[in-house]
């Protein structure tokens, strides 16, 4: 189980090739473990072998064997489409380093994801987002390293805040360890340290998440950095702070504490519905696709956040399923406008212009992922809009169920802007001799692309799995 | 402390602010030891009064010396940091007593750390025993952060075309050329810098000290032999590809130390394994990792200086050849 981090170790010649490798296996590996948990309930294994709380452990229950997979599965697909597309984007002698970081960040963010220990997390988060400020500041645009610097002064401040909560909770438990901690806290819960360090985790968090008003790193960040990078982090990054936050307020802090002592629920469920709303209307205005699609990540994002206010299993299973959901299509739709701009060179809104005859394929691929995000039945988009509704109706609250199905008629709005420019304007004089993307490109896209579909007609996997993880937590956390 | 905090703030002329803030570093390493953290002090002393002052000073003599003027006024950051000082304040009124034995953090887990890790490791310095044995895959995920931050800086500023080359033609007159007295008396300090890092590179399971500080010194050394007697000597002394694989070697040898407990039946980083005799097994692992740690941190810290100084050079020929 330690498998999947010890071959990241093997750095030197680090090539492509080797990337792609070492992605798949820990995708096969990620499949292997869930399959395994699932049978056989929680994985521990103890690091160092010192018994959990003074040692550090793994602890692999469903929801984290289930987010590993889509992470692993998502960095591989995406890591076979690297190779061309880096061509253009970043001079030669700078790819292999791009590789190791682009390892070194998918190591960080299994790390955060597998282990049970709340300092080790703090650690791992360092190296995944050291690579991030890294990989995104390699975008060939100079604004890249603007936008980088941005993400660090925002990210580091995430990160020590966490880090800050951390050191709270242990000086009032005197342990690291998630179980133990879980067990240790109610006896301390009613203290203001713990108030606090929880206040500090949950701001933490949010900022890696870019929940709605700490979202300001994120467009720009997505925006300018090499477009493998973009489909890479809007794919994962949020998705393991989404984790995270699943794992702090429910399994350590404890879903009375977190939602009845604190109106918690009541405040993500308003952060995440503007989140959407403030994040949907500001895609409709921006002219760069990848600024769309990266406004429209922060308010998915608020849909994620709203699933998880509701607190109740059904809740918790939508956000996971949105999660798992949200990877695949904006894995699918970064992809290809990273053809796109293989062949354009930009991701201009006005360069889109005829681009429906010129690379049919791609912007097929383009519209599918659109359609996914607004939520038209068949695609996966479908499933998680219909599972967070129900949740929500569960509860009686009907006022934000028309709120997210009105949320989803923005999403028309700002796709609809592309999809014309595609399909019903003339090609430009200049772009008419832009080709299909090439296959190397393609094929990770249409991957991803009929991973949507199928996942939107048969969900008995992803759907399966959250549901007995999101049963699984409740089970644990009364 | 807090006066130094204002000056930095206050300070428009940055070698002065980066000095502050070495002073800085050097009081919040004496704070440590006042709470009898030793190892967290050397640490502090060695990165926070030391190698970042030198980064920081290298980082000016790249750029200019004075702040830009700012006009904005900054109220939100202003709020934010309030608040979250407030916050701070208010979460230390539940806090347990300061230095009291009833403390949770005292009971629970640290309890056996003191208690019994001189029987199960077999080394005096519990902090060693600890960062290196119990939790030791965070130390490890601390040396892959730190060749993260290396790869990165490289990442960032490799400058296609043959840099190597190109700069061992230049001969401008630079200020290291001048400093005799500085040349002289740099000569005689940096072995024994280099020397004391050995030292605490090795002796840090009997005393404070380890692997990341004993880097931190030997990066010092290197530093400072290369602003006084010029990048290119320090170059020709320190090869870049050298270093980059001693930079991977470390990570590499604290990885392959985990995976070694691992083919030898034990799982990941157990050094117990290692040997037939469970401690002596222990110490062995330890020496090798607190290695690693050290090759890492030393590599990485010369990579960064060189990339970043490196750059003024290429800049400086392009200058020259008016290119």
């Amino acid at each position: 189980m330690a498998a999947p981090l010890c071959l990241f170790l093997k750095r030197p010649k680090l090539v492509w090739l080797f990337t792609c490798i070492v992605t798949a296996l820990t995708f096969l590996i990620s499949v292997l473990l869930l399959q395994q948990v699932i049978t056989h309930g929680t994985l521990v294994y103890e690091l160092g072998g010192w018994a959990a709380p003074w040692g550090i452990e793994y602890r692999i229950d469903q929801l984290n064997a289930f987010i590993l997979c889509i992470i692993s599965g998502i960095s591989a697909v995406v890591a076979m489409a690297a190779h061309t597309s880096l061509q253009k984007e970043l001079s030669k002698d700078r790819h292999i380093y791009f590789y190791m970081l682009y390892l070194l960040s998918l190591t960080g963010m299994l790390g955060i994801v597998a282990t049970g220990d709340a300092f080790n997390v703090f650690v791992f988060l360092e190296i995944s987002s050291l690579s991030a400020y890294a990989l995104i500041a390699m975008g060939n645009d100079r604004r890249a390293l603007w936008a980088s610097y941005k993400y660090l002064i925002m990210g580091t401040v995430g990160a020590t805040f966490i880090l800050i909560g951390i050191g709270l909770m242990y000086q009032m438990t005197g342990t690291l360890n998630m179980h133990d901690l879980a067990q240790r806290l109610p006896e301390v819960s009613q203290t203001r340290t713990v108030f606090v360090s929880f206040a500090f985790i949950v701001v933490g968090v949010c900022l890696k998440l870019a929940l709605f008003p700490l979202h300001l790193w994120l467009p720009n960040a997505y925006a300018y950095a090499p477009s493998i990078v973009t489909a890479m982090f809007a794919a994962t990054a949020t998705k393991v702070a989404v984790y995270l936050l699943i794992r702090f307020t429910f399994t350590i802090y404890g879903l009375s504490f977190s939602f009845t002592t604190l109106p918690l629920n009541i405040l993500f469920l308003v952060l995440g519905l503007t989140g959407v709303f403030v994040a949907s209307v500001a895609a409709i205005y921006k002219n760069n696709v990848k600024h769309i699609f990266a406004y429209s990540s922060v308010a998915q994002v608020g849909y994620m956040i709203v699933g998880l206010s509701v607190g109740t299993a059904a809740g918790l299973t939508a956000t996971l399923v949105h999660i798992f959901n949200h990877a695949l299509m904006k894995g699918a739709l970064f992809l290809a406008l990273a053809g796109v701009m293989y062949r354009l060179g930009n991701v201009q809104l006005s360069g889109f212009q005829g681009l429906g005859r010129q690379m049919p394929l791609t912007m097929a691929a383009i519209v599918v992922g659109g359609l996914s995000l607004i939520g038209v039945p068949l695609t996966v988009g479908f499933i998680s809009k219909w599972y967070l509704v129900l949740a929500v109706i569960e509860n009686g609250w009907w006022p934000v169920a028309v709120l997210i199905l009105l949320g989803s008629l923005l999403a028309i709005v700002y796709l609809w802007r592309i999809i014309e420019m595609a399909y019903f304007k003339p090609a430009n004089e200049h772009s008419e001799t832009v080709k299909e993307a090439p296959f190397s490109i393609l094929i990770p896209v249409w991957i991803l692309v009929i991973a949507n579909i199928y996942f939107g007609i048969d969900t008995r996997i992803s759907v399966g799995i959250a549901q007995s993880a999101a049963q699984s937590l409740f089970g644990i956390t009364p | 402390m807090v006066s130094v905090a204002v000056a930095i703030v206050w300070m428009k002329d940055l070698i002065a602010v980066v000095m502050l803030l070495g002073i800085y570093g050097l009081l919040t390493a004496s704070f440590f030891v006042a709470m009898d953290a030793v190892d967290v002090a050397f640490t502090e002393a060695s990165v926070g009064a030391g190698i970042s002052t030198l980064l920081l000073l290298v980082a000016i003599a790249k750029t200019k010396r004075a702040e830009h003027p700012v006009r904005h006024k900054p109220m939100l950051a202003l709020l934010v940091v309030v608040v979250t000082g407030g916050l701070l304040i208010y979460g230390t009124f539940d806090m347990p007593i300061f230095g009291i034995a009833e403390a949770p953090a005292h009971t629970h887990v640290a309890q056996r750390y003191i208690e019994d890790s001189y029987a199960e490791v077999g080394i005096p310095n519990i902090v060693t025993s600890v960062l290196a044995s119990y939790r030791g895959f965070d130390t490890f995920g601390e040396v892959v952060v730190i060749f993260t931050a290396g790869i990165g800086v490289l990442g960032l500023l490799t400058v296609s075309g043959g840099t190597g080359r190109r700069n061992q033609e230049i001969t401008t007159k630079k200020m290291h050329e001048q400093h005799k007295v500085l040349r002289i008396v740099a000569k005689i300090l940096i072995p024994f810098m280099l020397l004391f890092a050995l030292y605490v590179q090795f002796h840090g399971d009997y005393g404070p000290g380890g692997g990341f500080q004993a880097g931190v010194i030997f990066a010092a050394g290197i530093i400072l032999y290369a602003m006084l007697f010029g990048m290119n000597t320090a170059r020709r002394v320190i090869n870049q590809t050298l270093i980059q694989l001693i930079a991977a070697l470390g990570v590499l040898l604290y990885g392959a130390v985990g995976m070694l407990s691992f083919v030898n039946g034990g799982t990941f980083l157990d050094y117990s394994v290692l040997l037939t005799d469970p401690i002596a097994g222990q110490h062995l692992g330890i020496i090798l990792i607190e290695l690693g740690v050290g090759l890492t941190v030393t590599a990485v810290i010369t990579i960064i200086f060189f990339s970043f100084a490196g750059r003024e050079e290429i800049q400086d020929y392009r200058n020259d050849t008016g290119a």
